[in-house]
């Protein structure tokens, strides 16, 4: 792991920090509002309201933050292991596919069955598609960076590709409009809609439980200590008899495995109750794999705090829809400043430590070490940096 | 360079004081350095040796004092200034970019000869020159990564001189080189001092101290702790102010009775990373209630043996034997489910991981073993009862179970690894360079560790470049070099002398 | 597939190839400047777009090219200077701070174009300018002397770069703060400096790219980048760290690109082909990676923030 992402992991930002990135982007998206035209508190009014306002707007909030809840607790586990998989587009992607074709191969299966099935599908999907990144980072020294997003560009033209031809909707070839979509999915499939009136469905209970699952799955068990461990120190964790380059496989295929349920949720929960694409590279998944990169750095690459954080970005991209409707600027300024915030949020932790620094220097004492204490050996002060 | 006399003043550094977060790493130190002479800064590891020559380099920015140098108060606040003033540095860390050449690692940060392109041709002449003068042997065309450890230093020397410092700090400059080198390097540095030039030598090798030095300051928890010239003073009672106590210098040994083989190489072959032969044709054995010493200058083969042996690199050809057990093409993890415990020389990189509390890495081995892990699951006050008994056993000071390892410092860090290792109960112990860089307390206690292991029967492979250290606890010392066992001496037979001769590569029968 | 194997088809078809390497070039050799210095910029696709949009816009509203061109290389030096306050001031995490870069400047170059401009308005693209006398030649002449402006500046450049990187003394600084910056430092060369300048030349390139891109197509859309700039920093690899190289990666990109575009117009294959299209330099970038990642070459400081401490 690079140090600077070692110092990430660390020292995870702290919530005045976070509150600080977002301030600062909701002024430059204010001062971005003012020259665009349009009122910023109109803007960012509407915004709220849209996002957080009523019960339909919270569920729908809820609806947004369920993929980038799963992606950020997969980016969580692949940031601790010293992983940076920026591929989460592709893994939900795959993820998609592989339960779409599950839906399609079994449609009779009663709902039960079929829920699980697709959702292992998805997770076995996604989790091939990052465990390939895994193992060419492993055993053949490819920079994972740059083979996850290829993998994300070659999943969707993938996709395309399944879409216009095996997988296409037989009734579009029929009427000769041959959008590329699958058909209607089995009924059987459909994520059940959650009591209490609202667009809610079991998407988000997946999503919360999977961040439980990541958490225990990180702090808590042998597996997790060994992917934090060479996430940390690869040479010290192979020292220790741990198989390094395995870790590194399973971290992005663990990581894969969870935006792979996305794809489900977000295929199985959507409101055609089928995949379909229009060539682009994030209208399936309103690039959440990028977005829950932002949710996890927010959540401290920490799977309990990623739900509220997921929570708060899902609100955002709502709220932003909202807000276009209320002053006409398109809601792509929330993606802006999403961008803005991954980079406030990096950048944030070195001025923690600045700060820190500064604190701990305000009480250093002018006190020499007196004779006594000049003698002990093997005490505790850590060695000068530098 | 400059118009000072031999003995007049250079440089005067007037109540240094420096502080870190939580650590007061120089108060009120003053030192000086006269024109023609060598002088030498002495003190343990974190004693603030490295603090006050960045100080004076402009790496760290003093908080209190005043630097004087020729004459006129500097101030000093980066490399550029030191350099610009003629003070020069040698780091314990070669600062050369090995994918550059030595011209270019010379001329790096000079101004360019012409405006803008870089015209190497008059560095290139002007290393010649100096080359010749101070019997340098370099080519200024070689890359720094073709250049065999003592060529590297000498560049470092050159850089020095090419610049034309009047003074000029080695720290910790013999650390990777032979005997023999040390001899050369120190004849050059007679030769810079002889020119007027001051330098400062920083060591914690007593002996060197005593050879080279004409004044000696000793640094402890960064106070002056003593001014002294060789003449009035010995290795025991440098060694004394070092530490403000009597130190035993050699451990007590007790006699054992040796047993059976242990560990036994057979003809080894091994490569190093970058595929050359690091171990040629190896042989040796280690018996039960046995240290086997090696010697050798670091990088001769010693990490690829210890690595070759505990299953972390590839053996080309030969065997390894561990207790009756062929491991030769074993995992790591299944040569240490044979018996076999590892102290790696590089602690940080290769003994712990720095961001992991203490517990983690006290668990690191048997993580996923009973009763510290149930079914993948971590037992955490299974974790707390076993690391709490490990820190206390092995009196490693740290504020809790769960504070950042890297927090501790280097001689607990080494007990902490020490005490992970043993909590196996290990057959055979490799331990490389066990107490380098820590302080002489804990590096003392390490050494009483590894003789109640000898005497609990376990077979020690003990590597290291500290001779004292060698021949202090070894029952035999094998020396290597460039990868080959040059001989095998028992620890009766042994003296520094031959010892020197075999690790600078001359066998027995030449001399 | 024979009427591809014409002598004028081929020309043609190496012409385009030619055009379509630029921006990957162009971005690619400032990269390589960056990663030189041991700063990898992950957001040269975010660059890119804003580049892209800001010289598609200037064109729109000036009717002057050039002026575009200098606004993309404007928006790149601004970017350069953003990366670098936040990558060498607050030595933040490069991989991660060059993704937060490419998603704004995906959603920053959006916002714009749907608020200003709305829907795709064609631009005049950039005019072939023929090179006297070399344009003359038979099929060398098509191929090499008859391209746009940007196409020369972008192969002029590989050279320049490679200059500047080996035969300056800025050079010489960037390749050691690159490889030991410590080293460096220690000689009194400035590592932030280096590496801000270096990073600074980078972001102008890449903004140059998109700039390239948005005028060799005539429009701007969302996301109209899709990548080009990932693959420009693959390129880097492959190309390990060296110009040359470099640009021998990028002309086989736009070589397999243009060829599969022609036999697509020529019908050799079908519609449908149009998703491998466009995966294939993905696909290839990995392959090459898996045959050339194993290799020494890359600067040891690569994404490694330097700190003197103290």
């Amino acid at each position: 792991m690079s140090m600077s992402l070692k110092r990430l992991v660390a020292r995870f930002a702290g919530p005045a920090v976070l509150i600080g990135s977002v301030l600062i982007a909701v002024l430059i998206g204010a001062i971005m509002l003012l020259a665009l035209g349009a009122n910023p508190w109109t803007g960012y009014k509407a915004l709220l309201s849209g996002a957080f306002g009523d019960a339909g707007s919270l569920a729908d909030s809820a609806l947004k933050a369920m993929p980038l809840l799963l992606v950020g607790t997969g980016i969580s586990i692949a940031f601790r292991a010293g992983v940076i998989n920026i591929g989460g587009e592709g893994q939900i992607i795959a993820g998609a596919l592989l339960s779409t074709m599950t839906a399609l191969a079994f449609p009779d299966l009663p709902r039960f069955i079929l829920i699980p099935l697709v959702l292992v599908a998805g997770a076995i999907g996604g989790g091939i598609w990052g465990g390939i990144a895994g193992a060419l980072k492993a055993y053949a020294g490819v920079n994972e960076i740059l083979s996850t997003i290829m993998l994300n560009i070659i999943a969707v033209q993938i996709m395309n590709l399944l879409l216009r031809g095996p997988l296409i909707d037989p009734g579009e070839i029929e009427r000769g409009s041959r959008i590329p979509q699958t058909e209607r999915l089995t009924e059987n499939a459909d994520f059940p809609i959650l009591p209490g009136g609202t667009r809610l469905h079991l998407g988000v209970i997946v999503a919360i439980a999977a961040a439980v699952v990541g958490y225990i799955l990180l702090f808590r068990t042998t597996q997790g200590l060994r992917l934090r461990a060479v996430g940390h120190n690869p040479h010290a964790s192979r020292y220790a008899g741990m198989p390094v380059k395995r870790n590194v496989v399973s971290a992005l295929v663990y990581s894969g495995a969870f935006s792979g349920m996305a794809g489900v949720a977000l295929v199985f929960g959507s409101l055609g109750h089928r995949l379909a694409t229009d060539g682009g590279a994030t209208t399936f998944t309103g690039a959440a794999g990028f977005n829950g990169i932002v949710a996890a750095l927010f959540g401290g690459l920490h799977p309990l705090w990623t739900i509220p954080a997921s929570f708060l970005f899902g609100g955002l991209l709502v709220g932003a829809n909202a807000m276009q409707r209320a002053v006409q600027v398109p809601a792509a300024l929330i993606l802006a400043l999403n961008g803005l915030i991954v980079v406030f949020v990096v950048s944030s932790i070195w001025i923690r430590e600045r700060l820190a620094t500064w604190a701990s220097e305000m009480r250093v004492t002018d006190e020499p070490p007196d004779s006594a204490s000049l003698a002990p050996v093997g005490d505790l002060t850590p060695e000068a940096p530098g | 360079m400059n118009d000072l006399n031999k003995g007049d003043v250079m440089l005067e550094m007037k109540g240094i004081t420096k502080r870190f977060p939580g650590v007061l790493a120089n108060y009120k130190v003053d030192f000086d350095v006269r024109s023609g002479e060598v002088h030498s800064l002495l003190g343990e590891n974190g004693a603030g040796k490295s603090t006050l020559m960045k100080v004076l380099y402009g790496l760290n920015k003093a908080d209190e004092g005043t630097l004087e140098f020729l004459g006129e108060a500097v101030s000093i606040s980066s490399p550029s200034d030191a350099i610009e003033h003629g003070i020069g540095m040698i780091h314990q860390h070669f600062m050369l970019v090995p994918t550059l050449t030595v011209a270019e690692n010379v001329a790096l940060g000079l101004p360019p000869v012409r405006r803008f392109a870089q015209d190497l041709d008059p560095v290139k002449d002007r290393i010649r020159e100096l080359s010749e003068a101070y019997r340098l042997h370099m080519d200024p065309d070689a890359y720094i990564w073709q250049l065999a450890v003592g060529e590297r230093q000498r560049v470092e020397i050159m850089k020095a001189i090419y610049r034309d410092v009047s003074l000029l700090v080695l720290d910790e400059p013999t650390a990777v080189l032979t005997p023999a080198e040390v001899d050369d390097l120190f004849v050059t540095l007679r030769q810079m001092t002889d020119n007027g030039r001051g330098l400062v030598f920083i060591s914690h090798k007593l002996h060197e101290v005593m050879n080279l030095s004409d004044r000696i300051t000793v640094l402890r928890s960064g106070r002056v702790s003593g001014h002294t010239v060789p003449a009035e003073t010995s290795r025991e009672m440098l060694a004394e102010m070092m530490v403000g106590r009597e130190v035993l210098l050699s451990p007590n040994r007790t006699e054992v009775e040796v047993a059976e083989e242990r560990l036994v190489i057979q003809d080894l072959n091994v490569l190093s990373d970058r595929g050359h032969s690091a171990v040629t044709d190896f042989n040796l054995s280690v018996r039960s209630g046995e240290v086997l010493g090696v010697a050798g200058v670091s990088g001769n083969g010693q990490r690829e043996l210890a690595e070759a042996i505990t299953g972390l690199r590839p053996v080309v050809s030969g065997k390894v034997t561990i207790g009756g057990t062929d491991t030769t093409s074993l995992s790591p993890k299944e040569v240490r489910n044979v018996g076999v415990s590892y102290v790696p020389e590089e602690r940080m990189r290769d003994g712990a991981i720095g961001d992991f509390t203490v517990a983690e890495n006290l668990i690191l081995l048997n993580h996923d073993a009973e009763p510290i892990s149930r079914r993948g699951l971590l037992q955490f006050n299974e974790i707390d009862r076993a690391c709490s008994d490990l820190v206390s056993r092995f009196t490693v000071k740290t504020p809790s179970l769960d504070t950042p390892t890297s927090s501790l410092s280097g001689g607990n860090i080494q007990k902490l690894i020490i005490a992970r290792e043993l909590s196996s109960k290990p057959k055979v112990l490799i331990a490389s360079q066990p107490t380098r860089g820590v302080d002489i307390g804990a590096a003392e206690y390490i050494h009483e560790v590894l003789m109640t292991q000898r005497a609990d029967g376990v077979a020690i492979l003990l590597i290291s470049e500290d001779l004292d250290e060698i021949m202090g606890l070894s029952d035999r010392i094998a020396v290597m070099y460039e990868g080959e066992l040059m001989g095998v001496t028992d620890r009766a037979e042994a003296t520094v002398e031959a010892l020197g001769l075999l690790m600078a590569g001359v066998a027995e029968e030449k001399v | 597939m024979s009427e591809f194997f014409t002598i004028s088809v081929l020309v043609a078809t190496a012409a385009t190839g030619i055009r379509l390497a630029t921006p990957f070039l162009l971005a690619a050799l400032g990269e390589t400047l960056g990663q030189r210095s041991g700063v990898l910029n992950l957001g040269v696709e975010g660059v890119m777009l804003l580049g892209a949009f800001g010289a598609y816009w200037t064109t729109l509203e000036t009717d002057s090219s050039t002026t575009g061109i200098l606004v993309g290389i404007g928006i790149g030096l601004v970017m350069g200077v953003i990366y670098g306050i936040v990558t060498i001031g607050f030595k933040a995490e490069q991989g991660i701070s060059g993704i937060g870069i490419f998603i704004f400047g995906l959603g920053f170059s959006d916002l714009l174009f749907q608020s200003q401009v709305g829907t795709p308005i064609p631009i005049d693209r950039l005019t072939e300018l023929d090179v006297p006398l070399l344009s003359d030649i038979k099929y060398v002449g098509e191929m090499f002397f008859q391209q746009h402006l940007l196409v020369y500046v972008a192969f002029l450049l590989v050279p320049a770069i490679w200059y500047l990187i080996n035969r300056t003394t800025f050079g010489l600084n960037v390749r050691a703060v690159g490889e030991t910056p410590e080293a460096a430092d220690s000689l009194g060369v400035s590592v932030e400096r280096t590496r801000f300048a270096a990073i600074v030349i980078a972001n102008a390139l890449a903004g140059l790219a998109g700039a390239s891109l948005a005028l060799e197509l005539g429009i701007f859309q969302q996301n109209l980048t899709n990548g080009h700039g990932f693959i420009a920093i693959a390129l880097v690899y492959f190309g390990a760290w060296r110009p040359s190289r470099v640009m021998a990666g990028a002309l086989f990109f736009g070589m397999v690109s243009a060829t599969v575009l022609k036999w697509k117009t020529l019908g050799i294959v079908s519609g449908s082909a149009a998703s491998i299209v466009a995966m294939s330099p993905a696909v290839l970038t990995i392959v090459v990676l898996v045959f050339v990642s194993r290799r020494i070459g890359a600067p040891s400081a690569l994404t490694r923030p330097f700190d003197r401490g103290g």
